[in-house]
This record gives structure tokens, sequence and C-alpha cells, in this order.
């Protein structure tokens, strides 16, 4: 396993791009911490978005996995066109030649992303954990480690993105129109939701429908954590509206998402064995 | 004597078109083998599918003596196949330190092949930076590493300048006087001649011959002859029962022989007729001569 891994570090790390675009994610991921520099001081109006609770043990959890979910295009980048590179560069071919099996090759690309994944994961978590003890309020153990669901939430949304990205790389060979294709799934999702809705279900169908969507599904799997905030609830409650959250992170839409792993990577080795170079 | 590679009824398909017909041979280990036919005869598919990269429509093949998965026998095996492939980005030494990892080796062979194949000096280079025929050199220390049981190379000149071509032959020539066993795909025929002791010719995918390359055809070669007196010669001699065909070229008469008759003796006997010889030589067909004889046969 280690052999397969540092296979693939030399590739990757080799190539400034890559190392560009992957130290970017990780200076990307550290400055959620700038978040707590955003401060308002103009006259009477004294805002500290620091101050707001968003940095609270364990809401801090959500937030930060919400937010830092979206540096994953980043990543998302680097892994299409390290796929898609060996096509073009037919490095895989010579791979394979030299005395790698088919399923080494998929086994050494699926190891790399689950380690962006996990990194990622372990990235956020220091990071969050430095600005909870920093910001908030409540510092008790048993509340500062409640609420890491979020985190597995969050590693397992990685995973599956990267998979999916894999499988694209395979499938479509070339890295940009790989990443237009990722474009194009997202709108075709959001296609499928308008059809679905308009013509068969109500909303609430709709979205257990749409859950079995595999960007859906990642989506699903970290709900938006803004109107979870106090400060947000007294603003909707003053207005006479009801907040209704649904926040948690469910075991099913954990499994939906695990299975679409397991469909990309198993689809991405078919197509490997079963294509002639 | 092991056997390296067994080949039973190979058929590969491309759609309607068969590039690889029932096709069945046997690599054996100390020889060199050279696999001729023309552009598109099958050469490069059925490397492919021995080394993993092309699947087989029907047959199979098995490495050294079959107990082994093909990717482990292949860790065995040095393979350049058409286009050196490496990592543009990587420099030569990062590529071949790649090489190692999947071939589970240890790096230390990396300087001394590279020294084989004079690129020492480049090793910093990045691999984008490389001319042709440096490429093709370092796929070919690359394939060196492990200090393969095989050698296959399939067109290794293909696309190099004179002085590329003589480079790589002289490194081909230098692997097999050490006794490794080559497997050489060419359409280039003096290049199989002068380095193969084996021929593998295939056309349309269909195998034409196996087997040593001087028992190509049983041949008992022809004479090159020159006289003042040209048609005394050539009349004399097609009456003569050891002769086939007589032709006049270009002031030389070419006869082939259809028994063993040595030239002292062919000498001797047209003296005493009277013909003096300016010119006399007994030769074998080249390779390229039998090789048109055999698939102009064969297509008829």
């Amino acid at each position: 396993m280690t052999r397969l891994l540092q296979i693939e570090f030399i590739k990757l790390w080799n190539n400034r791009a890559s190392k560009v675009l992957i130290l970017a994610y990780f200076v990307l991921l550290t400055s959620i911490a700038l978040v707590a520099a955003v401060k308002f001081d103009i006259g009477p109006i004294k805002f500290h978005l620091a101050e707001q609770g968003i940095f609270n043990f364990p809401y801090i959890w959500h937030f930060n996995a919400f937010i830092t979910a979206f540096f994953k295009l980043f990543l998302a980048i680097v892994i299409v066109s390290m796929m898609a590179n060996e096509y073009s560069n037919k490095t895989i071919k010579q791979n394979l030649i030299d005395g790698l099996s088919k399923k080494e090759f998929i086994l050494s690309k699926f190891l790399t992303v689950v380690t962006f994944a996990l990194i990622s994961t372990v990235f956020v978590f220091a990071v969050s954990l430095v600005l909870g003890l920093f910001y908030s309020n409540f510092t008790e153990i048993n509340i500062i480690f409640s609420g890491l669901e979020f985190l597995l939430a969050f590693f397992v949304k990685l995973v599956g993105f990267f998979s999916f990205c894999l499988f694209l790389g395979i499938l479509v060979k070339r890295s940009a129109f790989a990443l237009g294709f990722l474009i194009l799934w997202q709108v075709f999702e959001t296609f499928i939701r308008g059809i679905i809705r308009w013509r068969f279900f109500d909303a609430e169908t709709t979205d257990i429908v749409m859950g079995f969507f595999p960007l859906n599904a990642m989506w699903n799997l970290i709900k938006e954590p803004f109107t979870r905030l106090s400060a947000v609830q007294t603003a909707v409650n003053q207005m006479g509206e009801e907040v209704v959250l649904n926040y948690h992170v469910h075991w099913y839409e954990i499994l939906i998402v695990l299975a679409w792993t397991a469909i990309f990577i198993y689809g991405s080795y078919a197509l490997l064995k079963k294509r002639d170079l | 004597m092991s056997t390296i590679l067994t080949v039973n009824h190979l058929t590969k398909k491309f759609g309607y078109l068969t590039a690889v017909k029932d096709l069945s041979f046997t690599i054996e280990k100390g020889n060199v083998y050279g696999i001729l036919g023309p552009n598109g005869s099958g050469k490069s598919t059925t490397l492919g599918i021995v080394l993993n990269v092309v699947n087989a429509t029907q047959g199979d093949f098995a490495w050294f003596d079959g107990t082994t998965t093909t990717h482990q026998a292949l860790k065995k095996v040095g393979a350049i196949i058409e286009r050196p492939n490496f990592y543009p980005y990587m420099t030569a030494l990062q590529n071949l330190k790649l090489v190692c990892k999947i071939k589970e080796v240890s790096e230390e062979k990396i300087e001394e092949k590279l020294e084989l194949v004079g690129l020492l000096d480049r090793k910093n280079s990045k691999f984008r930076t490389y001319s042709l025929g440096m490429k093709q050199r370092l796929a070919i220390a690359s394939a060196l590493l492990n200090d393969p049981e095989i050698l296959i190379l399939d067109e290794p000149t293909n696309g190099l300048d004179p002085q590329g071509i003589h480079q790589i032959r002289e490194i081909i020539k230098k692997i097999a006087s050490q006794g490794t066993t080559i497997l050489l795909a060419s359409h280039l025929l003096d290049e199989v001649e002068k380095v193969c002791s084996h021929v593998i010719i295939l056309r349309k995918g269909e195998k034409l011959y196996s087997g040593r390359v001087d028992g190509l055809l049983a041949s008992h070669g022809f004479f090159e002859l020159k006289t003042d007196n040209l048609d005394n010669l050539k009349s004399y001699l097609e009456k003569h029962a050891s002769f086939g065909k007589i032709k006049l070229e270009n002031g030389c008469i070419t006869a082939i022989l259809k028994e063993e008759m040595n030239a002292g003796e062919l000498n001797k006997t047209l003296f005493d007729q009277g013909i003096t010889l300016s010119h006399l030589v007994k030769r074998k067909e080249s390779l390229e001569e039998q090789f048109l004889t055999l698939t102009k046969n064969q297509s008829n």
C-alpha cells in the first residue's frame, strides 16, 4: 500500500502545477481562520464576526466543514488531471507494461484520494479546534468533542467527490473536458430536479428522489449552517417566521455517498479493464 | 532450455477487422527473436496483448512457466512499445526512480543503465527537453533497470536519424551479447537480419513462418557471375541441370541453384568450357529477398 502511495506521490509532487494547487488548497483551508478577523467598526455599529457565535463549539465543526468543503474544487482539478494526464502522456500504458496491474493502478489513485480527504479532515479539525479554543464561549471537553459527525461527513463528502473526479478522468481522458463534464453534470442534476418537481412530485418527495443523485447526495451530507446561528434565528423569529431545523448528518446520506464512491471506483476499474490502450 | 513466453491460438478483432488471427509461437531463453511484417500486420497488437495493455478476443498466453500472474511476470520483462512514454515534467532520474518503484527493484542500477545508453550527463534534464533519440535510449535504460529475462522492443529505431539508429543498434547488440533474450518487432528487415537468430513472420495477422533465420527458405543460394562473353555463359548455364532461373541484369548474370554446388567447382567447369570469369560470388538470399518470396508465395 505504501508502495502505491509512493508511486502516486512521485508523479504528483514533481509536477509543478499540481504542487502549487495542492499547497494553495491547504493554505485556503487554513485561511478559514481569517474569518475571525472580519470586524466592522463604523461609529456606533460594532460588528465582530468571531463574536457572533460562529466559533462556538460544537457549531464550529458544522460551520467550518460546510465552508471548507467548497475548496475541494481546487483538488478536483489536481485529481482529474492526474488521471487524464496518464492517458495524454500514455504513461498509463507504460505503467502497466512495467508491471503495475490494472487493479493496483486504480488502487493507487483511490488511496491518494483517500489520503487527500484524510489530510483535509485533519487540517480542518486542527484549525477549527484552535479557532474554537480562542473564540468559543464554551470550552468544556464534552462540548468541544460533540458534533464531530460533521467532520466524518466532510471526509465522506470529499472521498465521494474525488472518486467522481477520478471516474470522469478515466471516462473522458482529457482533463479540461472532464472538468467540463463535471459542471455539465451539476447542471443536469438541477435540470432533473426541475423536471421532477414540475411533472411528478411535491417538494418533499423531489428532495428524497434527488438525494440519490451523486452530487446532490454529497451536498446533502452537510446542510447549510447559517439558520442554526442564534443571531439569524432571532432575526427570523422577530419577523414572525418559524425556523425548522434539520441540520443533522443522517446515516443513510453517508451510505448513499459511500455507495456512489464504490460505483465510481469499480466503474473506473471496469472501464480500464475493458479498454485497449 | 527454458520457455519464456508461450502464445496459444491468439486472436484479436477490432470490430470487423481481425488484427491477429490464431497466432501461436513460443519464445525460448537465450535467443534473439524478430517479429517481421509490414505495417499493420499485427506485430504491435500481439506485443500489446502479451504486455497486458490490449485484451485478446480469443486464445491465451503464459509467461515463464505459467504460474505467475501477468503483471508479476512483467516485472521480469523489459519492454518498449512504439514511442517512449514518460512523465514529461520529470527528469530522467525521477522517471527511472518511479519505474524502480513500480517494478519493485532497488534504485542502484539507475546510474549504470544511464551510462550504458550514454545519458548519464543528462540525467537531471527534464524528459520533455530530450530529442527523440535520447527519449528512445532512456526507454531502453528504463526497460533494463530490472535486468530483465527478456527485452521486448517494438520498432526501436522508428523515426530516428541514421546516427540514432546506429546508436540503438549498437546498444541492442551489446545487450544481446550479454545473453539477454530479445524480441524485436520491426518492418526493417536488415535490422532483424543483423541481430536476430530466429524470426516470426506475420502478414495480415497470420503467421507465415516461425523458426531460425537461416531455415527460412530451403535454398542453396545463388551465383553472381560476370564474363566477357555473357551470351555464351548464359546459354551454357541454362542447359546445366544444377541451375534453375538465370537472370541477366546490368551485365551480371544471377544463377539460382537447385542443388548444392561450391564456387570452386563451378569456376573449374566453366574454365574447362573455355569461359573465363571476371567476377564470381556465391551468396545466400538476404532476409529481404526471402521475405518477399515468402509473402509472394503466400499471396498467390
